[in-house]
């Protein structure tokens, strides 16, 4: 028997090494663009918070810049002097909505309402409505942008994410690396990496008509032109850092971060409280079960 | 619900009233209080306490989301923002459902692999395992109903995907299959009628969950439960009373539970979910890779396993329905394991072979779930096959075949001297 279960091992262990060979070799063959990589982020981790000032300048470089093509419709105007977002004062936002370019649709309950003359009529923004963005509809949008949508941005930092593609074996290392720190800023990375990844093309590749190469992007090619780029901002817009690419990609990917989880800052304030009961209440209960055990032996 | 006889003595004239007509507390008594229980539980039982918290849990928290949630395929997803944005404290309620369906995953599994080490599924507890797996069953259901619910694309292609998969019937017989993918749709896609229909559903299941899990607590303490040693309870100082020592180590177990949960639903409420589930289903835009939650992966994997060949051998048309007919069958070929595993001995601590191949059939899982998350392409594949054979292989050959050639190690007289050796015969004595 065991001479048997020694042999069945050996060869277990020669098949093993050999699949595992082609499993090197096949991850070594399969294509990837650049590496993502990871950003240093106040609000990352298990205890990062939102930095005001930065959510503040990031909504300036969505103000100026994004928001000429893309909408923010699950943010309503209120949410930016909410407690853990931008913070701005309340006669601020008021003042900001009521300026705000793309108006309210007025509605009724049957949809639409219609002036005089059959004109669909709006009405500036107050604080309770959403940001809207410049198109009606994803119809006049695509008119309007050669047949390319642009996604509205609200949730747009959770809905994307970076993938990974390591060796089986670090994989699980990596996870637990990832739960231990609470990692949870894929998308973040990814938007930064985009924001900053237009470069020329590489001699071999054609980009088509209307696009631009961009190495973060899937497929290397996307229709929205580099939307930074130096000084595009500059102190007489508001924004107070040296104006770099850099620093407005990082600015604007954290303020969309905070619109896609405006409930950040209170989920890890709450959570440390919690861990710290639980982390008591275990250690009593567990000296207490000790001693009521304790009689037993 | 309880195989011994209660102890419990009415104390007051109002309890006396009560026991007279209906004797719910001595009923409770004789089942949480004085019931016996092995005197040696690891910590690994504290998880049927910390499953049924979960079921609570994942019912009190979806009664509050159900309050703001629409289901409706125009306003779902809108009404999951609305839930995480305007609602006091939704992001919370929404974060503990969505991570708490995680945790009773995670929970149920450590359960069934604890259940597969001590053999807690041989006799007398054929019966109170074959209700967990149906149990097991209902809850994949529901996780399955629930996912649908928030309408991202992930929910919407993660439906699609999966009631595809009845199609395969067509195989059998030309127009069953598609015939039962319309009745679950309620049309010939899925839309916002399947969403409806799958909310009514994803609220009734939890509460027929509810219902098999007092049948399997009933059957618990019918049948006593199992312990490290496998033994049954033989003499008196086999056993404690369940309170306070079993429930006080339960408790430990639960918060020591409740720690990683807090960490997930605080710190990492999207991690065990998938970005592509922050955009708005839609039909026309089909995502790069579907794939299901974490706790299904492995059965994704088995079901993929069959492509238009299994490690060599072509199945052409059939493929598909093999791969249903596996992914189901890797589920329900639990049902018969107490008939499967022929070894006398209960617990894989006395059994030295057996104890090896458990743990290559729990790497086998994580294996499949891993595979389950890569693209079905490539090496991928091969090693999803071979792991699938590997999976059946545990239950169709190593389990019958180790019980009859394997000599156990030699089994303590009881659960006391296993528990405190030498000195057991002064404390059997003392009793």
């Amino acid at each position: 028997m065991r001479v048997m279960m020694k042999f069945i091992s050996a060869r277990a262990a020669v098949v093993t090494g050999a699949l595992l060979i082609s499993t090197a070799a096949f991850a070594a063959t399969s294509g990837h663009g650049p590496e993502i990589q990871r950003q240093q982020w106040p609000f990352a981790g298990f205890k990062g918070q939102f930095d005001k000032n930065q959510l503040q300048r990031g909504f300036l470089v969505y103000k100026e810049v994004c928001s000429s093509c893309h909408g923010m419709k699950r943010l309503n105007f209120r949410n930016l002097s909410q407690p853990g977002g931008p913070e701005f004062a309340e006669a601020a936002v008021k003042e900001l909505a009521a300026g705000w370019p793309n108006q309210i649709p007025e509605m009724n309950d049957a949809g639409e309402i219609a002036g005089k003359g059959g004109e669909l009529l709006k009405r500036a923004a107050r604080p309770s409505d959403p940001i809207l963005g410049p198109y009606a509809n994803d119809a006049a949008a695509r008119a309007a942008q050669n047949g390319a949508l642009p996604p509205d941005l609200t949730l747009i930092a959770k809905a994307r994410s970076v993938e990974r593609d390591p060796h089986w074996l670090v994989h699980p290392l990596l996870m637990l690396g990832d739960i231990f720190r609470g990692y949870q800023e894929g998308g973040a990375d990814y938007l930064y990496a985009l924001l900053t990844g237009y470069t020329d093309a590489p001699a071999d590749v054609k980009v088509n008509d209307g696009m631009y190469y961009n190495g973060a992007f899937p497929g290397h090619q996307l229709a929205m032109p580099p939307p930074l780029s130096d000084d595009r901002l500059t102190e007489k817009d508001g924004y107070k850092l040296p104006p770099t690419v850099d620093n407005m990609a990082r600015d604007v990917t954290a303020f969309l971060s905070w619109t896609a989880d405006p409930s950040l800052n209170q989920r890890k304030r709450i959570g440390w409280q919690v861990m710290l009961y639980l982390l008591v209440t275990t250690l009593l209960l567990y000296l207490g079960k000790k001693r009521i055990w304790s009689k037993l032996h | 619900m309880s195989g011994h006889a209660s102890t419990y003595e009415p104390k007051s004239r109002w309890g006396k009233w009560w026991d007279e007509r209906l004797p719910i507390a001595r009923l409770m008594h004789g089942s949480f209080v004085d019931f016996p229980t092995p005197r040696n539980l690891n910590y690994l039982w504290t998880f049927g306490g910390i499953l049924s918290f979960c079921l609570v849990a994942q019912i009190v928290t979806g009664i509050v989301l159900a309050m703001h949630y629409q289901p409706s395929d125009v306003a779902a997803f809108n009404s999951i923002e609305h839930i995480r944005r305007d609602v006091n404290f939704g992001w919370m309620m929404r974060n503990f459902h969505a991570v708490g369906a995680s945790m009773f995953f995670i929970a149920v599994y450590i359960h069934i692999f604890r259940g597969l080490y001590y053999g807690s599924y041989k006799a007398p507890r054929e019966v109170l395992w074959i209700l967990g797996v149906i149990i097991l069953l209902l809850m994949m259901a529901s996780a399955f109903l629930g996912y649908t619910l928030p309408w991202g694309q992930m929910s919407f292609w993660g439906v699609t995907v999966i009631t595809n998969l009845f199609s395969a019937l067509d195989t059998i017989w030309a127009g069953l299959g598609t015939s039962i993918v319309e009745w679950l749709w309620g049309g010939y896609s899925v839309s916002g009628v399947t969403l409806n229909r799958f909310f009514s559903l994803h609220y009734l299941l939890p509460f027929v969950l509810t219902g098999v899990v007092v049948l399997h607590i009933w059957a618990l303490h019918t049948a006593g439960q199992n312990n490290p040693t496998g033994l049954d309870i033989k003499q008196p100082s086999d056993a404690v009373p369940m309170h306070p020592y079993a429930t006080s180590k339960d408790v430990v177990g639960m918060f020591m539970f409740l720690i990683v949960f807090a960490w997930f639903a605080f710190f990492l409420p999207d991690y065990l979910g998938h970005a592509d589930n922050y955009i708005e289903a839609n039909p026309l835009v089909t995502p790069p890779h579907i794939v299901p939650e974490w706790y299904f992966l492995p059965f994704y994997a088995i079901l993929r396993a069959f492509t238009g060949s299994f490690l060599g051998i072509p199945l052409g048309s059939f493929a598909k329905l093999f791969g249903v007919l596996a992914m189901f069958g890797s589920i329900l070929v639990l049902a018969f394991v107490p008939w499967l595993d022929t070894s006398r001995v209960r617990s894989a601590k006395y059994r030295p072979i057996f104890k090896w191949f458990f743990w290559a059939f729990a790497f086998t899982c994580v294996a499949l779930g891993y595979l389950g998350s890569k693209p079905a392409e490539g090496v991928y594949v091969m090693w999803a096959q071979i792991f699938t054979v590997l999976y059946f292989l545990f239950f169709f050959v190593a389990m019958p075949v180790i019980g009859l050639i394997e000599t156990p190690k030699k089994l303590p007289k009881s659960i006391t001297e296993a528990v405190l050796g030498d000195r057991a015969a002064a404390v059997s004595a003392k009793h």
